[in-house]
């Protein structure tokens, strides 16, 4: 029994960090209707930024996570206004195209600047080890993780569908011609949108350092998962990609400790089964936009 | 009629010019090319990083010149790909007319050079690669790392032999990890030992917690490990995570995952693990305290089992050059190298001449601190092991 809560709690917490390291794409993705491959490559940026800041320049761990956001989300929005938002008008293919080599140059840049060799982030004593409850193993970096990503959700969620930004964002997205003509600076709500999109992912670079291992090759590495949640989850919504990496983090999980000679396969099924189910996804539009 | 001439003309002269050429000697007579293939880049990097060290640093010590010929290193960057290292061992035979290629950071990459040098009869000389079928491949193969056979085996016999009775076992699925998991339960079961639980984890996946959960769940006295070096880290950081360290289950297994270039990044979690292995930095030979001085001063950071096998690999290249007065045949080379015996920073070591793999000393070695930093701390020595991978035929 215990077993089973603390693989539990383990499928949570690897699907709250699959949720940030994604939830940005499916902004980008689903709001903004533009194929950002590269979006790795934002969340490869925080976590070294916060290693450097941590290792090397001796900053605490909390104060690197917030600067790893910020970091990322500065380079966004400098690639936003230089080249991103020059193919926003043009094919998917394009913006495939775009963003795949993005990839490849930061994934060079990296392995230039920084070397190849795995770099880990130097933690505080009080995030290692676990709590016992009841017999179930909390890994306290884990519930750091499943609190802070909680937090995170919550707050995504109130943005966009209570606030004025949020609703200047769906109108953007939903007609920008309109939205021009009502005086909504739409590129510059594009911009921002995409910046954050890209500090979220450089937050979850930064956390999931510790237990994906972060090296050059991070982007393409995980891209896969990253595709995998924002398709499953349906591209329209927050609380969809929400509630696909929950999902997908926990019978990861439980794939891989219950059969682990198939374990690895657990997470693809799982995702051809729902999209054999709901094409569009767990929580996507009946029909494409 | 001219145009014609002239394309005659023409003709004629594009037919002689590359005879020509060829009839020009293509490379002095006093220098000896070695093409160095090695991942530079990469998540094998590490490996080749130490490899190109170790080579700098003996021909900055013996220097370039052996049997009155002058030795030249042409180094290549495969990011461990075969299909590159088949590539880059074509240029450097057909183009840059090596004598010897070296190097090669994974078995694949040993494996699709194999048939070119059989083919230009030149020595293949492996530093890294660690599966026992490498040097069967081709007669023209030399070993200076190690096979995975000798370490697990060893391991698997020290361990039934110290009290451990239940081992469940974490291997990486590819080549090397299935050949470690192989020796080692052999082994290990043939002395009374019990596998209670055995899991492959995937390559591609670094989150070790299911799988760590698992061999936490199956209560054994200890586990036996091996991931590929690079992976080292993030299995121990997560092995400490989940309290296995506290719930007394020891790791053990051949050295690679606990490599001296990682050890001290791993943390107290590491302390007590017991690996066999060819090299630790902390071995107490004066050779290697002054291969380990030299190194350090020269690069900043110890040298790990990958940098010992690359200053063995070039070591075995000078000497074999001298016996053959200089001589590049790649026959005479070959015959000159089996046999060959020395002394290396990781203790004395010999080329079998009937396989031309390594015959090495393996050691048992605990994680301890010593002046503040973590050491393979050496407590136990098998001598003169060969490849048990080839034996048992």
């Amino acid at each position: 029994m215990a077993s089973i809560l603390t693989n539990l709690f383990d499928g949570v917490a690897y699907g709250m960090l699959l949720f940030v390291l994604a939830c940005g794409l499916a902004v980008t993705l689903g709001l903004m209707n533009f194929v950002n491959l590269a979006h790795g490559a934002f969340a490869m940026a925080g976590g070294y930024i916060c290693a450097v800041l941590v290792n090397n320049s001796g900053w605490p761990f909390f104060a690197g996570l917030p600067l790893a956001f910020v970091g990322s989300a500065v380079i966004g929005i400098a690639l936003e206004r230089t080249l991103y938002r020059h193919l926003y008008a043009r094919s998917h293919l394009d913006q495939v195209l775009f963003s795949i080599g993005l990839v490849f140059m930061s994934v060079a840049a990296v392995d230039y600047i920084m070397g190849s060799s795995r770099v880990f982030i130097k933690l505080p004593a009080a995030l290692e080890g676990q709590i016992d409850l009841f017999g179930v193993g909390i890994g306290r970096y884990r519930l750091m993780i499943v609190v802070i990503c909680g937090l995170l959700t919550l707050a995504l969620q109130l943005i966009l569908a209570k606030t004025r930004f949020g609703s200047r964002l769906r109108a953007a997205v939903d007609d920008p011609r309109a939205a021009i003509g009502l005086g909504i600076n739409v590129p510059q709500v594009f911009a921002f949108t995409f910046a954050f999109g890209c500090g979220l992912a450089g937050l979850g670079g930064a956390l999931s350092a510790e237990i994906l291992g972060l090296d050059p090759y991070f982007p393409l590495k995980f891209m896969i998962y990253f595709l995998i949640v924002v398709t499953v989850g349906g591209s329209s919504s927050i609380t969809g990609p929400f509630l696909a990496s929950l999902l997908l983090g926990i019978a990861d999980v439980a794939g891989k400790y219950y059969v682990p000679k198939v374990g690895p396969f657990v997470i693809y099924t799982v995702m051809i089964v729902i999209l054999l189910w709901r094409p569009n996804g767990l929580f996507g539009r009946t029909a494409a936009r | 009629m001219f145009n014609r001439r002239k394309l005659l003309l023409w003709g004629a002269a594009s037919a002689v010019l590359p005879g020509l050429c060829a009839s020009v000697p293509a490379r002095a007579d006093d220098a000896v090319k070695i093409g160095l293939i090695l991942p530079m880049t990469g998540g094998q990097a590490s490996t080749g990083k130490q490899i190109d060290n170790a080579i700098k640093l003996y021909m900055q010590q013996k220097g370039d010149t052996v049997a009155g010929k002058k030795i030249e290193i042409i180094l290549k960057d495969d990011a461990a790909v075969p299909d590159n290292t088949k590539r880059l061992a074509q240029e450097l035979i057909v183009n840059d007319k090596v004598s010897f290629i070296a190097g090669f950071g994974v078995t694949p990459a040993a494996l699709a050079a194999a048939p070119l040098a059989t083919q230009a009869k030149i020595p293949e000389v492996v530093m890294a690669a660690g599966t026992s079928i490498i040097t069967e491949r081709s007669p023209y193969i030399v070993r200076t790392s190690f096979t995975l056979a000798q370490s697990s085996t060893i391991i698997g016999d020290w361990a039934v032999k110290n009290g451990i009775k239940k081992v469940a076992t974490l291997t990486s699925d590819y080549a090397p990890g299935n050949d470690a998991l192989t020796f080692f339960k052999q082994h290990f079961t043939a002395g009374g030992g019990e596998v209670v639980e055995e899991v492959k984890v995937p390559l591609a996946n670094p989150d070790f917690a299911p799988f760590l959960q698992r061999m936490k769940d199956a209560k054994p006295d200890a586990m036996f490990v091996f991931v590929p070096a690079g992976q080292g880290g993030n299995f121990m950081k997560q092995y400490a995570e989940r309290g296995l360290d506290k719930s007394g289950i020891k790791v053990i297994g051949p050295g690679d995952v606990m490599d001296d270039d990682l050890l001290n990044n791993m943390g107290d979690a590491a302390l007590g693990a017991v690996t066999a292995h060819l090299y630790s930095a902390a071995h107490p030979s004066a050779m290697n305290k002054d291969f380990v001085a030299a190194y350090k001063k020269a690069y900043g950071n110890r040298p790990g089992f990958m940098a010992v096998s690359g200053y063995d690999g070039i070591h075995l290249i000078y000497e074999a050059l001298k016996k053959t007065n200089g001589a590049t045949d790649g026959d005479k080379l070959i015959e000159a190298m089996k046999g060959m015996k020395w002394e290396s920073p990781r203790g004395p070591i010999s080329i079998d001449p009937e396989t031309r793999d390594i015959v090495q000393n393996i050691y048992i070695r605990k994680v301890e601190k010593v002046d503040g930093e973590l050491y393979n701390v050496e407590f136990a020595t098998f001598e003169a092991v060969k490849d048990s991978g080839k034996t048992k035929k």
